[in-house]
């Protein structure tokens, strides 16, 4: 029976109608939107700072009134009445309008920043200019579109971070999990990075939690230089950042899954969970889009890889006297390591594998060598038969816009919160590959408890059909599971949690769940 | 080649279906006329609530049936004619099978009431009775008070469900406190509060003696046996279930409450079966009972059923008993038995804790003498079912559970936990000196 529509007709409205203080506090959160888009229009409302305050205020103000007025004279306890009954988070006309909105908006920032007001070599106009107040107090420069960005982002998971908190506050995990990636976004994307460039102008922008590939353009020519020319603070975030993939997030990984990264720290992750939270039951759990998830994700890693190595080696020289690490050296280098990656899982992890994922894993691999080995043959500049530069514009465009910005939180209310993450993030699908093979991170279920309910995969960010292993009392580990524990918290039988524990029997198949006499269980599991 | 016919989609024939097909290559065929698929029963209140839509309710995607070669038919049977190992439909179509296995699972009890049958009164057990309510409670505004009889798991979902559409909901319970047939007092008080403080006008002792009728025969208000007329548009029936089995009433197959079956789950009559809510064993096994509607009973007579028609005739042997529930937003969970004081063994000594602020609470049921561990009841906290299992096979005694108790938390991290002042409690209480020990990966996966 659908009762998907019910919010469309007269009779059976949805139970949760805005209440009147929920409706007060639209009114206060649109005004503050309000006094932001008038600057679209470019409207000389005089004093910046001020204008700029009262809207950010207005708009935090309106979304943390109407948290409360949501959740407040509630119960503690799982509150999801009515999500499929409402327009905004079951695909309904709001849903598409705020989706066809946010994607706007992202195509007008990523490529047409001027319509913001943004003005090369002159003063800023519009919404851009409003925002220069901050901006010049945070790093003493004007704002840029990135700047505009940042602020409200940052606004956005501070707010619907109190909202989430206020929706879970009876859960402890689901707390400081939020208050987490409130700092880490706060902190450490939006105000040390500005501090930074202040105290240093020659550093470039570096958001320390954001490490390779996410910010595949770290290793650039223009950020190595700047890291260099910075002298030894410089040197130390380069450090950091080569430290940061090859060691600092194995550890954690093995140690916490890779949820300490992406439900705890990343700024993508932060969006999804604050902002995203009202959509995340839209994602798809159908074992096709599993399939095109894995194709996908880990093709872009496979890009995102092949980039950095040809923008590296476009800068790299010849000549072993000028520098230590030439083309040559470097392409070694980058083969060796890629090289023992693969025999490791091939020779000690085969059996995690898919039939498909062994495949992939092995035509990637010869993709890889047979591009590398060309490095021989080419001539200088032109590596990998394309140009290192048109590798880098197409990657930037489709997945450093596209989909990470424009599709991936641009399609929040029609795809759920974590397209991105799922399909797109070579950062997750790295840190995916170490949960899957080594970490001690899993979702254990809770013996014969399970009643098949669809709760856990219904709420699954991440597209993952939770029920198909907690009904058979499977432990679960997948690649692509966060860690947010949403599962473990709207299962109404307790059958779910998230633990660090011991790698002994992590992924352990049983057919038959606990209840049954021992013999039972013996039998059909020798099967 | 074998045909099995299984009556009834419901979680004991679908996973019959599923284990005699990862064991076998038998033609299968699933009779029901409730739903297209398998779908989960205990997720319905979650559609009504918006929680979820049907779909999600589904565990496996629409092309796992065919592609798993389990056909499905869409229809009512009728009769079952051993004699002619045939099941007819109300279609008239006629299904021959080699061995039939009726999954039919229950319905809703109804005690005789006058106005019983009224438009506007109904139960909630199948997908119809949920589109029913649909129909029956849209929103507040059709249903301007409902009335809920019968003071079990069901009642209490179903009050949950109509507040989330904020419809004033009264509940007539029979017995002077909440489930107090199953639960001991302490508990039974505190989900009698917490159903309270959720706005639900509860009346303990309270049973229906009618329910009146307006002039288009729907339901206008109910009388109590306490004199009083209660004006409301729905009543909810939820005064238990009852193994749903009138069609075989002629059929030779023997029945009591239920289908009668033995520990192999064979009924009286040569290839036909029994299984799920409606089977009933001739006599309980261990302290359950003959008829157990519970959901993972049902899945567990499906699997050993599957062994037996593949080859490997098992009986049916459930394990330690366990169940869970949850009431509004207080999780239960229980492990081995724990009786409520109209039930209790003369050798059973209970063990109570509670928060003093947030209504969590446990109750462990000990022997007397022996002081061997006999069950735990735990609400608002969770626990992991694989160590009392583990730990009522090996008789353990409650000193050793609460020692050990940390072993057994299953609380989501970062949680508050209660270990301490739960050990605090039963020292004082039975002039004891257990230190809780702390939480060990090894003894919890048994890891040399």
């Amino acid at each position: 029976m659908s009762t998907l529509d019910k919010s469309m007709s007269l009779a059976g409205e949805p139970p949760n109608a805005l209440n009147t203080n929920q409706k007060i506090s639209v009114l206060i959160g649109m005004t503050g939107l309000g006094i932001l888009i008038l600057q679209l229009f470019n409207l000389q409302l005089g004093n910046s700072a001020l204008w700029l305050s009262i809207s950010l205020l207005l708009i935090f103000l309106g979304v943390f009134l109407f948290s409360q007025a949501a959740y407040a004279h509630k119960h503690e306890g799982i509150k999801n009445d009515g999500v499929w009954f409402k327009s905004i988070s079951s695909r309904g006309v709001l849903g598409w309008l705020t989706g066809i909105a946010l994607t706007g908006f992202y195509i007008v920032l990523y490529f047409y920043p001027e319509y913001l007001g943004l003005v090369q070599d002159g003063d800023n106009k519009g919404v851009i200019a409003l925002f220069d107040p901050l901006s010049k107090a945070l790093s003493g420069n004007p704002a840029s579109q990135w700047f505009v960005y940042g602020a409200l982002y940052t606004l956005g998971i501070l707010a619907f971070g109190i909202k989430f908190m206020w929706k879970y506050r009876h859960n402890g995990y689901q707390r400081l999990r939020t208050i987490s990636v409130m700092f880490f976004q706060t902190a450490f994307a939006f105000i040390i990075p500005e501090i930074m460039a202040r105290l240093n102008g020659d550093l470039p922008y570096y958001d320390l939690k954001n490490m390779w590939p996410l910010n595949y353009y770290n290793f650039e020519r223009y950020r190595i230089n700047g890291f260099i020319d910075a002298g030894d603070i410089g040197l130390a975030m380069l450090f950091f950042g080569i430290l940061s993939i090859f060691v600092i997030s194995p550890i954690l990984t093995y140690k916490f899954g890779k949820r300490w990264y992406c439900s705890w720290v990343c700024g993508c992750g932060a969006l999804a969970e604050t902002v995203g939270d009202p959509f995340r039951q839209l994602s798809d759990k159908s074992k096709f889009a599993w399939k095109v998830e894995r194709w996908v994700v880990h093709s872009v890693v496979v890009f995102v890889t092949l980039m950095t190595t040809a923008v590296i080696y476009s800068y790299l020289g010849n000549d072993t006297s000028k520098y230590w690490l030439t083309k040559s050296t470097f392409l070694i280098g980058v083969s060796v390591i890629l090289t023992a990656v693969f025999a490791w899982v091939m020779i000690f992890k085969r059996d995690q594998l898919q039939k498909d994922a062994q495949y992939g894993a092995i035509g990637y691999f010869t993709i890889i060598a047979v591009l590398i080995g060309m490095h021989f043959f080419s001539g200088d500049g032109n590596i990998f038969i394309f140009k290192s530069n048109t590798l880098r514009t197409t990657y930037s465009f489709l997945i450093g816009s596209i989909f990470s910005g424009v599709i991936g939180t641009g399609f929040y209310p029609i795809f759920g919160s974590r397209v991105w993450c799922r399909f797109g993030c070579p950062m997750a699908a790295i840190l995916g590959f170490q949960q899957r093979l080594f970490s001690k991170f899993r979702i254990t279920t809770n013996g014969g408890q399970c009643i098949s309910c669809g709760n856990c995969s219904t709420y699954c960010e991440m597209g993952i059909d939770v029920r198909a292993y907690a009904q058979k009392g499977e432990n679960i580990v997948r690649s692509s599971c966060v860690g947010c524990g949403i599962c473990s918290a709207v299962c109404p039988r307790g059958v779910l949690k998230l633990e660090n524990g011991p790698q002994e029997g992590r992924i352990n198949p049983t057919e038959v769940l606990l209840g049954n006499d021992v013999d039972l269980m013996e039998l059909v599991n020798r099967k | 080649m074998q045909h099995i016919v299984i009556i009834g989609n419901g979680i004991s024939g679908v996973t019959l279906a599923r284990h005699v097909r990862k064991l076998s290559d038998k033609k299968i065929t699933i009779i029901s006329s409730e739903s297209e698929y398998f779908f989960s029963r205990t997720a319905l209140m979650y559609v009504y609530m918006g929680h979820m839509k049907f779909e999600h309710t589904q565990p496996y995607e629409n092309n796992f049936w065919k592609k798993n070669r389990i056909e499905l038919v869409n229809g009512y049977v009728e009769k079952v004619l051993p004699d002619q190992k045939t099941v007819s439909l109300s279609n008239g179509d006629l299904i021959k099978y080699d061995a039939l296995v009726i999954a039919t699972g229950s319905k809703p009890n109804k005690f005789g009431w006058p106005g019983q049958d009224l438009k506007g009164v109904q139960g909630l057990y199948s997908k119809q009775d949920l589109e029913q309510l649909e129909k029956n409670a849209p929103n507040k505004n059709v249903c301007k008070r409902a009335v809920i009889v019968g003071g079990g798991l069901i009642g209490i979902e179903m009050a949950e469900m109509l507040r989330s559409r904020d419809i004033p909901v009264t509940f007539l319970v029979r017995e002077t406190s909440f489930w107090n047939g199953v639960l001991p007092s302490g508990e039974s008080e505190m989900i009698n509060e917490h159903i309270r403080e959720h706005h639900i006008d509860l009346r303990l002792g309270t049973n229906l003696k009618e329910i009146l009728s307006d002039e288009n025969g729907k339901a206008k208000a109910v009388v109590t046996d306490k004199g009083e007329t209660i004006d409301c548009d729905v009543v909810g029936l939820t005064a238990g279930v009852t193994p749903n089995i009138d069609f075989l009433k002629d059929s030779g197959i023997e029945l009591g409450k239920g289908v009668k079956v033995n520990r192999m789950l064979e009924t009286n009559i040569k290839d036909i079966y029994a299984i799920g809510d409606c089977a009933e064993q001739h006599e309980g096994i261990g302290l359950r009972r003959p008829v157990e509607a519970v959901w993972y009973t049902g899945r567990m007579m499906g699997e050993t059923l599957a062994q037996t028609l593949c080859g490997n005739p098992t009986e049916y042997n459930p394990g330690h008993w366990f169940n869970s529930a949850k009431f509004l937003d207080i999780e239960y969970q229980t492990y081995g038995w724990v009786f409520s004081e109209r039930n209790k063994k003369e050798y059973e000594e209970h063990f109570h804790w509670r928060h003093p602020k947030e209504k969590l609470c446990i109750t462990i049921a000990f022997h007397k003498d022996t002081h061997e561990f006999l069950g735990i009841n735990n609400f608002g906290i969770r626990l992991r079912h694989e160590l009392f299992d583990r730990w009522l096979n090996e008789k353990r005694s409650v000193q050793y559970v609460l020692e050990h108790l940390k072993d057994a938390n299953f609380d989501p991290e970062l949680y508050d936990s209660y270990e301490e002042a739960i050990i605090a409690k039963f020292n004082q209480d039975f002039n004891q000196n257990i230190q809780p020990k702390k939480k060990s990966w090894r003894r919890i996966l048994k890891l040399a």
